[in-house]
């Protein structure tokens, strides 16, 4: 059984991205008591899927294990993976959170030595990879995964392959017989760090993600250029594995439209920007079809760098649709450019797809009255009592921004506790 | 050029923008286009006319009023309703290409040898006379809208069409004794006499 020690002076952080680690941090080294719950096997969300950062071209796996570092060292934070927080009821100074804990079916001798992973045939689709690969039913999540332990794939269990695992394992680390189980947790604050998630390509009927095997995402295309990635890190076509010279990118696919999202998704443009350095470093031209370029903020020289880069051009239009030429495999990209009006069909060998990010809050979990804008994030205001939102939860965010808004939700949520311990004496 | 158009650039003097927005139906949607071209590139007529309706827009906003007014553009639309499922603001281009259409002809501005205008104005006098659309009748007139010898290669070429739409009911070869109408032909045509003063009257309120 999970054990967890909770009262109402605990903060509930829910979602362990690079906001919620924030958070969940911040309060811990303040001296607070902290759960954190996060739904993947590992925290550190979306981020760990990111290449390099922009503006700095660093790489995120920096500042990660840093955080995991701290996390590891800060006994005021207890992390549970594989668990959701599936409903919240109270108020202010008590809250009452059912959590769903799935089982892992490894416990915590695990010491990530992979021999379980060697010895199972079965795979599955690699959602860490937006299903560019497979991993087998054994897996440790990504290489630098943290809590460090193997995960077995639900659809394993009852499977020989499910005994080799545990027969190859000398730690007596895997436990086939864990079930699911529910936990009630009493705090006094919640930080939802819930994060984001990709609009769904295949809603863009006219791009033809659905279509054309080389019309890709924004994501997946961070994920080929990472060298531990799918491809190696190398920009490969899906439709035969070449690689890609000649790149386009769609700005504002699924955001800023009625018809989709409705918001700009804000890091998009700096997003594309940062990638067309990844093809510009594989000696492969970019071309940025956009209706304006919004590098937020000071990231304006950013902008301009790139825009001096021969190797990359830039075409003000939103591209109408796309139709692919059958022989080369080549997406063609239709449209009107805004400055002179002038018609193109052009071919790219491949397409790169900006998409918006939406809000992966199910809004159902939240208690009423919770303020909710018109674009499904939470709205920070008075009204919410003890209930606050750090990163992508609250808005479309770069890391900078989001680990900003989650240090202010600490603080917050320290408040309310504090309100707590002085009220009870 | 016609007295309602002089009215109307005295009034309006520089602001094309506005003056659409006042008396073109939907014109006060123009001013929310964001130029991404997403219409001009997703509509079927596109590639045939002088200006798509991301560039009419433009126009307007840059006070190109003759230009505008008397372009062939908006009398090629077909309806087809592309551009306003696809619009990322969800502008009601169609609705707007047939206002600015509509507003150029009431000015006398409309391109005089268009064909589509033609045909509407066909439509509309077809429409006056019964108050129902005699197919027939309009399609003749039609065919020999460019004088007699064309009229007669138009109808050899869409005989087909007209076999078609006979085969379907929808043309009645006795109608060229006469056609049918609605009951109160004179009912009607006071009623749309009426809706005629009433819009006559909003646009000289206008001003
Ligand atoms: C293509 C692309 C490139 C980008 N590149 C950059 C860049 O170079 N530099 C930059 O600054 N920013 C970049 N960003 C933005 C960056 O990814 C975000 O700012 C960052 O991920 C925000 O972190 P977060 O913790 O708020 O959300 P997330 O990373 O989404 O983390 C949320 C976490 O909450 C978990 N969770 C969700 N729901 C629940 C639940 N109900 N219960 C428990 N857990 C839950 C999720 O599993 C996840 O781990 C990029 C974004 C995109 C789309
Ligand atoms: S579960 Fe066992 S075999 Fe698998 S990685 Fe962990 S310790 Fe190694
Ligand atoms: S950041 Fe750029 S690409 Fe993203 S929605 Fe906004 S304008 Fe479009
Ligand atoms: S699609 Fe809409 S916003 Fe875009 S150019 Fe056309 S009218 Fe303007
Ligand atoms: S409705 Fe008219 S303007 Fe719109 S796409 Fe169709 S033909 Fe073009």
């Amino acid at each position: 059984m999970t054990d967890v020690v909770a009262t109402n002076e605990t903060i509930l952080v829910v979602g362990g991205g690079v906001s919620g680690m924030t958070t969940a941090l911040e309060a811990a080294e303040a001296g607070k008591q902290v759960i954190l719950v996060e739904k993947r096997p590992y925290v550190g969300g979306r981020i760990t899927q990111l290449y390099k950062y922009f503006p700095k071209l660093c790489f995120p796996t920096c500042g990660l294990e840093i955080n995991q570092r701290r996390t590891k060292q800060n006994p005021n934070v207890t992390v549970l993976t594989m668990a959701e927080v599936t409903s919240l009821t109270g108020s202010e100074g008590n809250y009452s959170a059912t959590v769903k804990i799935s089982p892992r079916y490894v416990n915590e001798n695990c010491t990530a030595c992979g021999a379980c992973e060697d010895a199972v045939e079965a795979e599955f689709d690699n959602e860490y990879n937006y299903g560019l690969d497979k991993h087998k039913g054994a897996y440790r999540p990504h290489r630098m995964a943290y809590p460090e332990r193997y995960v077995i794939d639900p659809a394993m269990i009852g499977t020989a392959d499910a005994d080799k695992a545990k027969a190859a394992c000398k730690f007596d680390a895997i436990n086939l017989e864990m079930q699911e189980e529910t936990v009630e947790l009493k705090v006094g604050a919640v930080v939802y760090a819930t994060g984001w998630r990709p609009y769904d390509a295949n809603k863009i009927q006219p791009y033809g993600y659905d279509r054309y095997k080389n019309v890709i995402t924004s994501v997946e295309f961070e994920r080929m250029n990472d060298p531990m990635g799918p491809t190696g890190g190398k920009i490969l076509r899906p439709s035969d594995g070449k690689e890609a010279k000649d790149i386009a990118f769609i700005q504002c696919a699924g955001s800023r439209d009625r018809n989709y999202l409705k918001h700009c998704s804000r890091i998009c443009c700096m997003a594309t920007l940062k990638q067309t350095t990844y093809a510009t470093d594989a000696d492969a031209k970019s071309t940025v079809y956009y209706i304006d370029i919004r590098a937020i903020d000071r990231f304006e020289d950013f902008y301009q760098k790139v825009q001096k880069d021969e190797n990359v051009k830039f075409i003000k239009s939103k591209v109408a649709n796309i139709t692919e030429d059958r022989e080369t495999g080549n997406p063609i990209l239709n449209g009107v450019d805004t400055e002179g009006y002038n018609r193109y069909a052009t071919p790219h060998e491949l397409v790169v797809l900006a998409v918006g990010m939406e809000p992966s809050l199910d809004a159902s979990t939240l208690p009423e009255g919770i303020s909710i804008n018109e674009h499904g994030f939470i709205e920070n205001d008075g009204t919410n009592g003890g209930i606050f939102a750090a990163g992508c939860a609250s808005d479309a965010l770069d890391v900078n921004r989001a680990v900003q808004s989650a240090t202010a939700c600490a603080l917050k949520a320290i408040q309310v506790v504090n309100r707590v311990a002085g009220s009870e004496g | 050029m016609s007295n309602l158009n002089n009215q109307m650039v005295n009034k309006y003097r520089n602001d094309f923008l506005k003056e659409v927005e006042a008396n073109v139906e939907e014109g006060d949607w123009v001013k929310m286009c964001m130029q991404c071209g997403v219409c001009a590139g997703s509509c079927p007529m596109g590639p045939y006319w002088d200006h798509p309706p991301q560039e009419i827009f433009m126009m307007i906003r840059a006070g190109k009023r003759e230009e505008v007014l008397s372009s062939t553009s908006m009398w090629m639309c077909t309806s087809c309703y592309n551009c306003i499922a696809r619009c990322p603001r969800e502008l009601p281009i169609t609705h707007i290409m047939h206002g600015l259409a509509h507003y150029g002809k009431r000015l006398g501005i409309a391109p005089k040898n268009q064909p589509t205008l033609k045909f509407s104005q066909k439509f509309w006098e077809n429409l006056m006379t019964n108050g129902r659309v005699n197919e027939l009748k309009l399609g003749i007139t039609l065919y020999f809208i460019d004088g007699f010898v064309q009229g007669i290669k138009n109808a050899l070429a869409a005989s087909g069409i007209g076999l078609g739409m006979f085969k379907a009911k929808r043309l009645d070869p006795m109608e060229i004794l006469g056609g049918h109408s609605v009951k109160d032909k004179s009912g009607l045509k006071a009623m749309i006499k009426k809706a005629q003063e009433i819009e006559e009257a909003r646009i000289s309120g206008n001003q």
